[in-house]
Parts: structure tokens; C-alpha cells; sequence
């Protein structure tokens, strides 16, 4: 580090800044590299014969390349009397629980949040100050009474403690609701008053329609939860029958006889596939939740 | 007033899911805690009052006392690792080279991939004897080996067992966490365009090479999304569950994985010792709020605030 007149001049000349350009692209591959590997070598290996996977040294690509092992790990049967492994099903129940959490989701939050932020009622400040507080709490405190309360239900087996409690807000989304729906001009409300709507014509005639990027962020983090929630399904679930992606991805690994890691690679794909094709989607919300969770400062 | 009044009742009604889901998910439950951590409760009888007795015998408790250290230890190593390396990538692609969202969506997918797939993915990346980790590390502790031996130093050094050494667990998680610090990235990425270009060219003019520029002006125009950030990672690592439940089922190797809330969920759903989880919980939650507290006493003193 030079601070004469003359090395200022050499540092930021243009050869010292080509310089540096080139180290910087050579820091950006050598990191790109590491932090590809593992996917394309989770690639490569669900793509592979059994007996090549365990094979050492490593091969990066597949000879022969074996698409059929994503078929066989998707109608996976255990061989045992204990029973199959049905990755289909797994599939379904997931995709169900996330159609009832993403629409119960949506629907309360919506409803909650515009209350925060566009009406007036007394306490209204002190009620969301409070709602955030919630956000606190982390979810090991209160799991055990409402675990309780699932089984004096009777619910525990069942779905319905995993989608249920959507449908009744949540601190999270409530609080970026509640942010986006004070971001629409109070002047389109007033009119609508004027023209004589009821508030709930204005919430969803005017303020509904306008908030479409919110909504979708509150959907999409919401598909994400379910669709990669574990300990949920672990604790409330039975059934393997039952079982959703997550759970039913590590039943795959207690196998007797050894894991197939092919196989397990393959449907491990199969699991992330959707969370990255939505990313490639939805970019525009993926990093407009980022923003409203880091940026709020 | 009557306005006002319809207004309420209006409000009351659009308010009313969260007042149930409230009342229901959080307030009964927080206080139900409460009362659950001074009992007996296995959920299939009715809870029996034992004072304090399961605090007193929390912190007689060995196994407890084991997964706190490692929860705080996982977090004192994961932490600033991940951040070192969030900032890292973020000032790397501020520096609006070609290609820049290339690199940046690489960096990002790997935070994309959720827990359970990324638990196994790892635990086959790890892998001893099939793990691609050793097969492209060993070749170069090998080379390392030869050189040593020039300097009479007579080493075999092999790559280490991640899964089932009790040294290499940790590092392991630390590693995998390093490999998600995309979404941090890209909150740091935000933070950094947010810095006034003026006061690095002031900087510039004093003569500042690249590490001046970077202590006295980029740290502390990102120090307050700094605090957010530790402020999240710190109440997330004291609550990680499913990786370590699926790579390390026990806490393997000599328990150097047990974490908190892996014990916290055996005492419940395993030993059936509800009362006993309750009060590792609002241990769990004192902590939590005790470290922030303390997080944001250390941001009064170091963090900036303000624009331009």
C-alpha cells in the first residue's frame, strides 16, 4: 500500500487496474467453482449405475448416463415386508398441504394486514408493535403446548395441524402486508368511500388488485415453508402413507442393505428441481422478500 | 364518533383471524409453556406441579449443559465465517465486474436448496470412502506430505472422516453454512450499492488503498444490515435442528453435534418429558433475547446510522 503521489498514479492507472480486474474475475471463477461442485456433483451421481457411484476416484461424468434412475427413484419399492417407499404420494401430499397453506395464507394475512394499515381504531399501533414482538418467540417455546393442544384435538395423524394455523395470520406476513398496503395512495380509498363502496368492496377492489407483487411474495415464501417444512411432518405425522417430500426423502436413506446413493441423488434433485425453476420464475419477489426482511434496518 | 366507531367494528372483523390465531398459537401457549415448565407432563397424562424441580435438575444436567456449549460453539464458529464470506462475494460483485449476475445467481442457488435434500446431498458429499470432498482433497494433502518431508518434517496427513470424527464435525456444519451465505450475500450486495460514492472518493484523495477504504468506509456504512444480520444468524444457529437430526442422528460422533434443540425435541417427543422440553425452552428464549439485547448494546456504540 503506497500512499506517494506516484504510486496513487500507479494503482489507478490503467495498467494497475487491469490488473486488478483480472484478479478479481480469477477470485469470482475459483469461488463459482466451489460453490457449483456440489450440485453438479449431485448431478452427476443421480445419473449414475450403482456401482459407478461408489466408485473412486471420482468421475465427473457419467458413462452410461442412467435417466431411468430418476423413474426408479420416483416408484421406489423397498423390497422388505415393511413396505414401499411412495415418492409419488410423498409428492401429492406435499403439493396438497402447500395449496391449503398458501391460500390460507394469503387470504387471512390480506385480511389482517389491511386492517393494520388502513383503518383507524384505537390500540392499533400498540396491537402491531406487539405483533412483531411475536416474531421473537422462537418456535421450540411454544411447540410443546400447541402439540398438546393438536392431540386434545385429536389432530395429531393428520394434516390439519399443518395447514390449519395458516388460515388464522401470521407476524411475518402480516408485517409485510401491512408495510406494502400503507405504500397505496389513501386518496384511491377515499374515493372509492365516495363512491359509497363498504370497506371490504375497497380492500377488494382497490387495495387487493394493487398489491399483486406483495400477495405473491407472501405465496411464494409460503410454498417454500411447506414444501421444505421437516419438523412439522415430523412431529405430527404417523402414517408413512402420510408423509410428506421431506420426511419421505430421509425414510429413502434408512435402507437396509445401504443406501442407494443414485437413487437418493435422484430424488434429492427431484426436491430441489422445484424451489429452483420457482427462483428462475420469481426472481423479482424472491429478491423483493429479501429486501422487505433485511432492509427494514 | 359514529364514524369512528364503524371504523372499529369494521377493523374488528379484518382483524379478527389473527386475534384467534393470537390467542391460540401464541399467548395460550407461551403461557401453557410457563406452567408446563414448573411440571411433570407426558402428554398422555395431565400434568403434575413440581415447582422447580426441572430447572434444578436441568442444570445438573450433563447432556444439557453439553448441547448448550455446542450450540454456542456451532454459532461462534458459523457466524462470522458466514459473514466474512457474504461481504466477501458482496464487495467481489460490487465491483460491477462482466458477468455479474452470473456469479451472483451461482452464489445465490446454493442458499435455495432447503434442509432435508441439503442434509443428504452433504451427507454424501462427506462421505468417507465415497465422498467427493477427500477424493479432491487427499491428492493435495498428499503433495503437501512430500513437500513437508523436505523440511524433515515426516507427516501423513489424511483427509479427515467429517461424518464420524468428532473434530471435523463442526467444521463440517460451518462449511455448509458457508455454502448458503448467498442470501446474506445479496442483502450485504443491496447494502453496499446504498454507500455514498462520494466518501470513497474522499478516501481516495487521502491517499486510502483498498483495506483503509474498506475498514473506515464500507464496514461501517453496512454496519447496521452487519447487526440485522448477526442479530438473525445468532437466533437461528441456537435453533438448528433438521440438518443435524438427518447428517449426525444422536449427535454421532461422541455427541460433538447435539444440539440444543435436538435435545430439547428428544426430551419432548422421545423421553416424553414435556415439562423438562418447556424449560429448555424458555432457557432457550432468555438466551436469545439476552444476546440481542447485547447485540444491540454493541450496535449503539459501533454502528452507523444515517445517509449521506
Amino acid at each position: 500500500m503506497t500512499t506517494s503521489a506516484q504510486g496513487r498514479q500507479k494503482k489507478y492507472s490503467g495498467a494497475g487496474r487491469q490488473r486488478n480486474a483480472w484478479l478479481l474475475h480469477l477470485f469470482l471463477l475459483l469461488a463459482s467453482v466451489l460453490f457449483l461442485f456440489p450440485l453438479v456433483w449431485l448431478i452427476s451421481t443421480s445419473l449414475k449405475q450403482v456401482n459407478q457411484a461408489m466408485q473412486m476416484p471420482p468421475t465427473w461424468i457419467p458413462k452410461p448416463i442412467v435417466w431411468h434412475n430418476y423413474y426408479k427413484a420416483f416408484h421406489y419399492h423397498e423390497n422388505r415386508v415393511t413396505g414401499e417407499i411412495p415418492f409419488l404420494e410423498y409428492a401429492r401430499n406435499t403439493v396438497i398441504l402447500a395449496i391449503l397453506t398458501v391460500a390460507g395464507a394469503v387470504c387471512s394475512n390480506a385480511l389482517v394486514a389491511y386492517a393494520f394499515a388502513r383503518l383507524r381504531w384505537k390500540g392499533r399501533d400498540v396491537a402491531f408493535a406487539l405483533t412483531i414482538a411475536t416474531m421473537m418467540v422462537p418456535f421450540p417455546v411454544t411447540m410443546v403446548p400447541i402439540y398438546a393442544l393438536y392431540k386434545n384435538l385429536g389432530w395429531i395423524g393428520t394434516f390439519r395441524p399443518l395447514w390449519v394455523g395458516f388460515w388464522f395470520g401470521g407476524a411475518f406476513n402480516i408485517f409485510l402486508l401491512r408495510q406494502f398496503f400503507r405504500t397505496i395512495p389513501f386518496e384511491l380509498s377515499e374515493a372509492a368511500k365516495i363512491d359509497g363502496c363498504s370497506e371490504f368492496e375497497i380492500f377488494r377492489l382497490v387495495v387487493l388488485p394493487l398489491a399483486k407483487p406483495a400477495l405473491s411474495v407472501v405465496a411464494l415464501f409460503t410454498f417454500l415453508g411447506t414444501w421444505n417444512d421437516f419438523l412439522g411432518p415430523l412431529i405430527y405425522l404417523v402414517d408413512p402413507k402420510t408423509f410428506t417430500l421431506g420426511l419421505g426423502l430421509q425414510a429413502f436413506q434408512n435402507q437396509h442393505g445401504g443406501t442407494p446413493w443414485n437413487l437418493m441423488m435422484a430424488a434429492t434433485a427431484m426436491v430441489i428441481a422445484p424451489v429452483i425453476i420457482l427462483f428462475f420464475f420469481a426472481q423479482k419477489q424472491f429478491i423483493q422478500g429479501i429486501a422487505v426482511t433485511g432492509l427494514k434496518g | 364518533m359514529k364514524a369512528s366507531r364503524k371504523e372499529a367494528l369494521t377493523a374488528l372483523v379484518f382483524v379478527s383471524p389473527w386475534i384467534i390465531g393470537f390467542t391460540l398459537f401464541l399467548l395460550y401457549p407461551l403461557l401453557a409453556s410457563v406452567y408446563y415448565s414448573f411440571c411433570n407432563y407426558s402428554v398422555l397424562k395431565p400434568p403434575v406441579w413440581v415447582g422447580l424441580a426441572n430447572y434444578r435438575n436441568l442444570i445438573r444436567d450433563d447432556v444439557f449443559r453439553d448441547s448448550l456449549v455446542n450450540t454456542l460453539v456451532y454459532a461462534a464458529m458459523a457466524l462470522p465465517t458466514g459473514m466474512a464470506v457474504a461481504i466477501g462475494l458482496a464487495m467481489m460483485l460490487n465491483a460491477k465486474v462482466k458477468g455479474q449476475t452470473f456469479y451472483r445467481t451461482i452464489f445465490y442457488v446454493p442458499s435455495l436448496v432447503p434442509g432435508v435434500p441439503l442434509a443428504v446431498l452433504w451427507l454424501w458429499v462427506f462421505s468417507g470412502k465415497q465422498g467427493i470432498i477427500n477424493a479432491v482433497i487427499q491428492p493435495w494433502l498428499d503433495a503437501l506430505s512430500r513437500a513437508l518431508v523436505h523440511l524433515h518434517l515426516h507427516v501423513t496427513l489424511t483427509a479427515p472422516q467429517w461424518l464420524t470424527n468428532a473434530t471435523w464435525a463442526k467444521p463440517a456444519l460451518v462449511l455448509m453454512s458457508v455454502w448458503g451465505a448467498g442470501n446474506a450475500m445479496l442483502i450485504y450486495l443491496a447494502g453496499l450499492q446504498d454507500v455514498p460514492q462520494h466518501l470513497y472518493e474522499a478516501a481516495e484523495l487521502d491517499g486510502a488503498g483498498w483495506w483503509s477504504k474498506t475498514w473506515n468506509v464500507t464496514l461501517p456504512m453496512l454496519s447496521p444490515v452487519i447487526l440485522f444480520n448477526g442479530v438473525m444468524g445468532i437466533i437461528g444457529a441456537l435453533q438448528i435442528f433438521t440438518i443435524p437430526y438427518i447428517m449426525f442422528p444422536g449427535g454421532s460422533p461422541a455427541r460433538s453435534t447435539y444440539f440444543y434443540a435436538m435435545y430439547l425435541y428428544d426430551n419432548a417427543f422421545l423421553y416424553l418429558k414435556m415439562g423438562y422440553a418447556c424449560a429448555m425452552g424458555w432457557i432457550m428464549f432468555v438466551i436469545t433475547v439476552a444476546l440481542t439485547v447485547f447485540a444491540l448494546k454493541l450496535s449503539s456504540r459501533h454502528v452507523h446510522y444515517g445517509g449521506s
